[in-house]
C-alpha cells in the first residue's frame, strides 16, 4: 500500500513539471513585450524597463524559467503587478471565501447527488427516474451565472429571505452566522454539479445491479434494502467517489461565476480581476496551484480506491 | 448516418430538441428578417420597457429592442458554438489518431493532454484570453482549448481500440500503407462517435462562452450576445427583468436541445464505442 502511493505520488512530479512549463509559457506566448502590455497605455518607457528588469524578462528564457520554478518549490510565485505584494499572500487572502464555497458546495452534491441517483437506479424507468433524469439535465444546461441571478433576485431582492451579495470574513469577525451569505452561492455552484453526479451514481448502480452476486444475494433470501445497502451501493461507491475528482473540476470553474455574481472575496473572483487588470503572475499562481489541487485530489482517490477495494490492493 | 436520423424521429423527447435547433438555426440564418428592430439601434427615451406590442420582449437599458437582439444573439451563438466545435473535433481528432496509431507520438501527446486536462476549463479560457485578448476568434480559440483535448482522448481511446480490429490486420497484410489505412479505415468508423461528441461540445461550449461574455472577458459588450445580454442587463433585473429572463431561456433551451439530441445518438450508437463517450466536464 505504502510502495503503492509512493510510486503514485512520484508519477506526479513529470506531470507537475510539465504543468509549470505550460503556465510558464504561457506569459511568453504573448504577442509584445509582456512589461509593456501588463502596465497598459499610461505607462512611461522607464516604467516598462524598471518592470522588465525586475521580471527578468531581459535574461535567456531557460534561466528565467529555472529562476521561476525554484521560486515556486520554496512558495515564491513572485508579486502581484496589481497589489505589489508577493502572489501567495494574494491568494491566501482570498482563499478562505473560496475553501467554504468548495467544502459546502460539494457536501450538498454529495449529500443530494448520491441519494437521488441511487433512487433513480433502484427505481430504474419509474416515473420518479424519469423525473429526476429530465430534472438532472435541465440543470446541468443552465447557465450558472442566470442560476444565480434568478436565486438572488426571488430570495434576496423579492422575499428579502438572505442577504444578496458579499461576504464578511468568518474567521476576522468571528461570526458563524456570516455563513448564511453564502447559501445562495452554493446552491447555484451545486446545482449544475449534482446534475452530473447523479447521472454517474445511477450509472454506477445500475450497472452494479447486473452483477450475478446480486441476483445471489436476492436469492438467498436477503431483503431488498440489504441488497442495496450491502451489495449494491458497496461496490458502486468507487466509482462514485472518482467523480468527486471530476466535480472538484467543475466547481473551481463554476466558483468564478458564483463569486462573481454574489461579489464575494474568493479566488475565484481574484482571476476574473486579474485577466482583466493584466495582473499575469496572480493568474500563473491560481492556475498552478489549482492544477496541483487537482493531482493531490485525484492522488487522494485513488489512495481511497485501494483502500476500498480489495481487488485493486492485490493486484 | 441513416441509423442517427431514424433515432431522431423515433424518440419524441429529441424529435423536439431537433425541432429546437431548428428553429434556432432559423434565427440565425434569416435574422434581419426575424427582428423587428435594429439591435444595436438605441433608444433613450424607450429604456428598461417591459414587454409590449413594439417591443415584444421589452427593451434594455439604452432602449435596445430586447427581441431582435435576442434574435440577432442565435446567429453569434450558433458562429461561436460551431468555431468551438470545428476547431476542437478536427485538432481532437488529429492528436487522437496519431496519438492511437503511432504509440511513441501517443506517450507525448497523451501525457500534455493529461496536463490540460488538470486544468479547469474556464480557468484554462480565462488565462488564454488574458493573454490573446478579447475578440470572437480568440474565445474560439481559448475555449476550444479545453474540448479538444477531451474529444482527443476520446478519438485516441478508439483508435487504440480499431487498429486491433481483424480487417486493419488484413488490409495491412495485403500491403496497405499506414496513410491509407488511417485515412480509409480507422476514420470513417470514428464517424459515429465523433458526431455524438460533437453535440456535447456543442451544448458545453454554449455555456461556457456565455460564462466568458458574462465575466465581461468574451466578445465586446455592444455585440448582441445572449451572455452580453445577461451581463449588461443584471444591474437593472428587478426594473426590466426582461433582459434576465429572455436571453437565459433561449440558452437553455439550445444546450438542452443539443444534450437532449446527443443522448440519444449516443443511445443509438455502436456499443463497442459507447464506453469511449464519457460525460463532458463543464
Amino acid at each position: 500500500m505504502l510502495k503503492y502511493m509512493a510510486k503514485r505520488f512520484l508519477s506526479m512530479i513529470p506531470t507537475f513539471i510539465l504543468a509549470a512549463v505550460m503556465v510558464f509559457s504561457f506569459m511568453h506566448m504573448m504577442p509584445g513585450d509582456p512589461a509593456a502590455v501588463m502596465l497598459g497605455d499610461t505607462a512611461t518607457p522607464e516604467q516598462v524597463q524598471a518592470l522588465r528588469v525586475a521580471m527578468g524578462f531581459e535574461r535567456p528564457i531557460h534561466v528565467q524559467f529555472t529562476r521561476w520554478f525554484t521560486g515556486i518549490l520554496q512558495g515564491d510565485f513572485g508579486n502581484s503587478i496589481f497589489f505589489h505584494k508577493p502572489v501567495l499572500r494574494v491568494i491566501v487572502e482570498r482563499a478562505e471565501t473560496s475553501l467554504f464555497i468548495a467544502v459546502l458546495s460539494m457536501a450538498l452534491i454529495v449529500v443530494v447527488g448520491v441519494p437521488i441517483g441511487m433512487i433513480s437506479a433502484i427505481r430504474y424507468n419509474s416515473l420518479a427516474d424519469q423525473t429526476f433524469s429530465g430534472a438532472a439535465m435541465l440543470a446541468a444546461s443552465i447557465p450558472t451565472f442566470w442560476l444565480g441571478l434568478n436565486l438572488m433576485l426571488i430570495f434576496a431582492v423579492v422575499l428579502g429571505w438572505l442577504p444578496s451579495s458579499g461576504f464578511p470574513l468568518v474567521f476576522e469577525s468571528g461570526n458563524l452566522g456570516n455563513l448564511k451569505y453564502l447559501i445562495l452561492p452554493c446552491v447555484t455552484l451545486a446545482a449544475p454539479n449534482s446534475a452530473l453526479i447523479i447521472r454517474l451514481t445511477r450509472a454506477s448502480m445500475l450497472d452494479v445491479l447486473r452483477e450475478g452476486y446480486v441476483t445471489t444475494a436476492r436469492a438467498k433470501g436477503l431483503t431488498e434494502l440489504t441488497v442495496t445497502l450491502k451489495h449494491v451501493f458497496r461496490n458502486s461507491l468507487i466509482s462514485v467517489i472518482s467523480v468527486i475528482g471530476f466535480t472538484f473540476v467543475g466547481l473551481a470553474s463554476g466558483t468564478v461565476i458564483t463569486e462573481t455574481v454574489f461579489a464575494l472575496p474568493g479566488i475565484g473572483r481574484l482571476v476574473v480581476e486579474s485577466v482583466l487588470r493584466r495582473d499575469y503572475p496572480v493568474i500563473q499562481g491560481v492556475i498552478l496551484i489549482i492544477a496541483v489541487a487537482y493531482m493531490l485530489i485525484n492522488l487522494l482517490i485513488d489512495c481511497c480506491y485501494t483502500f476500498l477495494d480489495p481487488r485493486i490492493r492485490i493486484s | 448516418m441513416s441509423d442517427f436520423f431514424e433515432a431522431l424521429v423515433q424518440r419524441k423527447i429529441a424529435l423536439a430538441g431537433s425541432g429546437v435547433l431548428l428553429i434556432i438555426l432559423f434565427l440565425a440564418v434569416f435574422s434581419p428578417f426575424v427582428a423587428t428592430h435594429d439591435p444595436m439601434g438605441l433608444n433613450p427615451l424607450d429604456r428598461l420597457q417591459n414587454p409590449s406590442a413594439k417591443h415584444w420582449f421589452g427593451t434594455d437599458h439604452f432602449g435596445r429592442d430586447i427581441y431582435s437582439r435576442t434574435v440577432y444573439g442565435a446567429r453569434m451563438t450558433i458562429i461561436s458554438g460551431s468555431g468551438v466545435v470545428i476547431y476542437s473535433i478536427s485538432f481532437g481528432i488529429l492528436i487522437g489518431l496519431l496519438s492511437g496509431y503511432f504509440r511513441e507520438f501517443g506517450l507525448v501527446a497523451m501525457r500534455l493532454v493529461d496536463v490540460v486536462m488538470s486544468f479547469p476549463p474556464l480557468l484554462l479560457a480565462l488565462a488564454l484570453i488574458a493573454i490573446l485578448g478579447p475578440g470572437l476568434l480568440n474565445v474560439i480559440l481559448s475555449v476550444s482549448a479545453t474540448y479538444l483535448t477531451h474529444t482527443a482522448r476520446i478519438i485516441f481511446g478508439l483508435t487504440l481500440k480499431i487498429k486491433e480490429e481483424a480487417y486493419v490486420e488484413a488490409v495491412r497484410s495485403i500491403g496497405a500503407n499506414n496513410g491509407r489505412i488511417i485515412l480509409r479505415h480507422i476514420l470513417p468508423n470514428l464517424l459515429s462517435p465523433v458526431i455524438v461528441q460533437a453535440t456535447f461540445t456543442f451544448a458545453f461550449s454554449l455555456l461556457q462562452i456565455a460564462s466568458l461574455d458574462f465575466l465581461g472577458v468574451g466578445v465586446p459588450p455592444q455585440v448582441p450576445s445572449w451572455g452580453n445580454m445577461i451581463s449588461e442587463g443584471r444591474i437593472y433585473i428587478t426594473r426590466a427583468p426582461g433582459v434576465l429572463l429572455f436571453p437565459g431561456i433561449f440558452i437553455i433551451l439550445t444546450v438542452l436541445a443539443f444534450n437532449l439530441v446527443g443522448d440519444v445518438l449516443r443511445d443509438k450508437l455502436d456499443p463497442r464505442f459507447r464506453e469511449h463517450l464519457s460525460e463532458v466536464k463543464r
